[in-house]
Formats: C-alpha cells, sequence, structure tokens
C-alpha cells in the first residue's frame, strides 16, 4: 500500500514531534491574547516592553513617549504572567531548568538584532505575528514575510557553517 | 489615540492582564517556542511545528477580533472601544522585520518566548534578554536624536 503510506511518511519527516503540543501550545497563546482583548480592550503584544520598561531608568525621548509611560506598569505585569505562566507549565510536567545550548554569542548578539528590529519594524512574532496577521493587517503581513524570509535564510547559513546547535 | 485611564490601573485590569500573560506564557512553553533549539529546527525546515503555533494563535486572535470589533460593544473593564491592530506602513516595517529576521534566525528567541524562556529556568536566555534590552535602547538612542526617522504616530497604542 505504498500510496497510503507515503504521505505519512513525509508527514512524519516534517513533524518529528507530532503537531498536538504546537497546536495546543497556539490556541492557549491565542487565549491569552483573547482573555486581555476581551476584558480590556488592549491588545497586548511582547516587545514593547522593552522600549516602555527603559523608561523607567532613561530619560532618551523615545521610552518616555505618553503611549509608553501609561502601559508601562501593566505591560511589566504581562511579562511577569508570561515568566510566571511558563514557570507553572515547567513545574508541572518536570522540565524546569531546561537549559539551552545555543551559544552565548548567539543569544546576545542574536537579541541585539531583535531588539533593534522588533522596535524599529513596530512589532514582533505576537504584536505581528498574532495580533497583526489575526486582524489581516497588510502592515503586519509584510513585516512577517519579511521576518520570516530573513530568519529562514539566516538559519540556514548557520546550519551551513557548521554551527550547532 | 486612547490614552490611559485610570481604569487600566484598576485591580481587575492588573489581574486580568496578568492571568492572560500567564496562559500566553504557559502556551508559548508548551508549545517549545520558550527553547531556542525548536525554533531553529523550524527555520531550518528540521521540524515545521511552529506553522500551527503561530497559525493556531493567530486563528483564535482573528476570531476574537472578528466578533469584538462587529457584535460587541466596548470593553467591559476599561470601556475602551475594541479595535483591530492596523499600524501604518514605511520603510522601518521593512528594515526592522529584515534586522528581526536576521536575530531570530541567529539565536532562536524572540521578545514573548525569552520571558518564557526565563520562565522554565532556562538562565543562559537571560544574554538574550539582555541583548533584546541592549538592542531596543540602541534603536529608540539613535531615532530620538536624528530628525530623519520615519516612525509617524499610530493610530492604535498597542503591541
Amino acid at each position: 500500500m505504498i500510496t497510503t503510506t507515503l504521505p505519512l511518511v513525509a508527514f512524519a519527516e516534517l513533524f518529528p514531534r507530532g503537531i498536538a503540543q504546537y497546536a495546543a501550545g497556539g490556541l492557549l497563546i491565542g487565549l491569552g491574547v483573547a482573555t486581555i482583548y476581551l476584558g480590556t480592550g488592549i491588545i497586548a503584544g511582547a516587545s514593547t516592553f522593552l522600549e516602555s520598561t527603559l523608561s523607567y531608568v532613561s530619560d532618551v525621548p523615545r521610552f518616555n513617549r505618553t503611549k509608553y509611560l501609561a502601559s508601562r506598569d501593566w505591560r511589566v505585569v504581562f511579562t511577569l504572567g508570561i515568566v510566571g505562566g511558563a514557570a507553572v507549565y515547567a513545574l508541572a510536567f518536570g522540565e524546569f531548568g531546561w537549559t539551552t545550548a545555543v551559544q552565548p554569542w548567539r543569544l546576545l548578539g542574536g537579541g541585539f538584532l531583535v531588539g533593534v528590529g522588533t522596535r524599529l519594524g513596530k512589532g514582533c512574532t505576537s504584536g505581528h505575528g498574532v495580533c497583526g496577521v489575526g486582524s489581516l493587517s497588510q502592515t503586519s503581513l509584510v513585516n512577517v514575510a519579511t521576518f520570516m524570509a530573513f530568519a529562514i535564510g539566516t538559519a540556514q547559513i548557520v546550519a551551513a557553517l557548521g554551527v550547532s546547535p | 489615540m486612547s490614552a490611559a485611564t485610570n481604569e487600566d490601573r484598576s485591580l481587575g485590569v492588573t489581574l486580568l492582564i496578568l492571568l492572560g500573560g500567564m496562559v500566553f506564557g504557559f502556551g508559548l512553553a508548551l508549545s517549545g517556542m520558550a527553547k531556542p533549539e525548536i525554533v531553529l529546527d523550524f527555520l531550518q525546515f528540521d521540524d515545521l511545528g511552529l506553522l500551527f503555533v503561530m497559525g493556531g494563535a493567530a486563528v483564535v486572535s482573528g476570531v476574537v477580533f472578528f466578533v469584538a470589533t462587529r457584535f460587541l460593544d466596548r470593553a467591559p473593564l476599561t470601556g475602551r472601544a475594541y479595535t483591530r491592530r492596523l499600524k501604518s506602513m514605511n520603510r522601518n516595517v521593512l528594515a526592522g522585520g529584515a534586522i528581526f529576521g536576521v536575530g531570530w534566525g541567529i539565536s532562536g528567541i524572540c521578545p514573548g518566548a525569552a520571558y518564557a524562556s526565563v520562565g522554565i529556568g532556562n538562565l543562559p536566555i537571560l544574554w538574550a534578554v539582555l541583548g533584546m534590552f541592549l538592542g531596543a535602547y540602541a534603536q529608540g538612542y539613535v531615532r530620538s536624536y536624528r530628525a530623519d526617522d520615519a516612525d509617524t504616530s499610530d493610530t492604535v497604542p498597542t503591541d
């Protein structure tokens, strides 16, 4: 029955860890956004926190814009919630203390570019990728297509250079 | 440009944002996005599971935005109108997306996932958190003292 097993083999190769955990995680991410939105009307993204939080310690005008000063407190709460929710998962499933093997220079250097790019481009994977795409925003769709293309290209180059993991 | 009201600081709003953040963070951890290795597997085409993460989340938010903007009145805790997330388009959206993409491809980490990664006890991720703050500071510093920044005021104060 080669005709029926071939698609299954291809599927297993594309999704070696299955899809259940991915789909469930995605639904919960959407549910977290929806919870805040339905109760408050706030569309929460993750990257604005980087700038609004800097207003506590920096006088640079960009971080002290009215909308950042007005939202910086709840953004701290939102971020603490993300940390806490992930901790609940890790403790419940015995994964707490998992440690990445990705080299510190990649985390620091890549993180720096993520900090620049998400703020310059008005959002990140949650703001543009989840809320913007969910809003069918053309700006967000363009941004997501751009960062996806550059991320895939970069990761392929990193792998080709033999950097592992 | 709805400025935040005192209602935004009420206990109910704070608790709801904390709850929503926890569900969001739990989902990020469950989905594997808190682990840079899983993100890099996706970007290197070894495991396409992340399609279901972003897809699933966008479908949920899309349905909720659609229903709320059409059929619901105002948010009960703040009185805010329900809006979609619409940002103005300019060259920064493209440049920022490209720079973010390169950083994501190098590190396998994005902002929300990095916070969640702290939550699962992954201490090395603090390098990425430090990097993101430094990057956010650098672009903010440069743009604050340059006159030709393409940034325009957005109509939707979010993200």
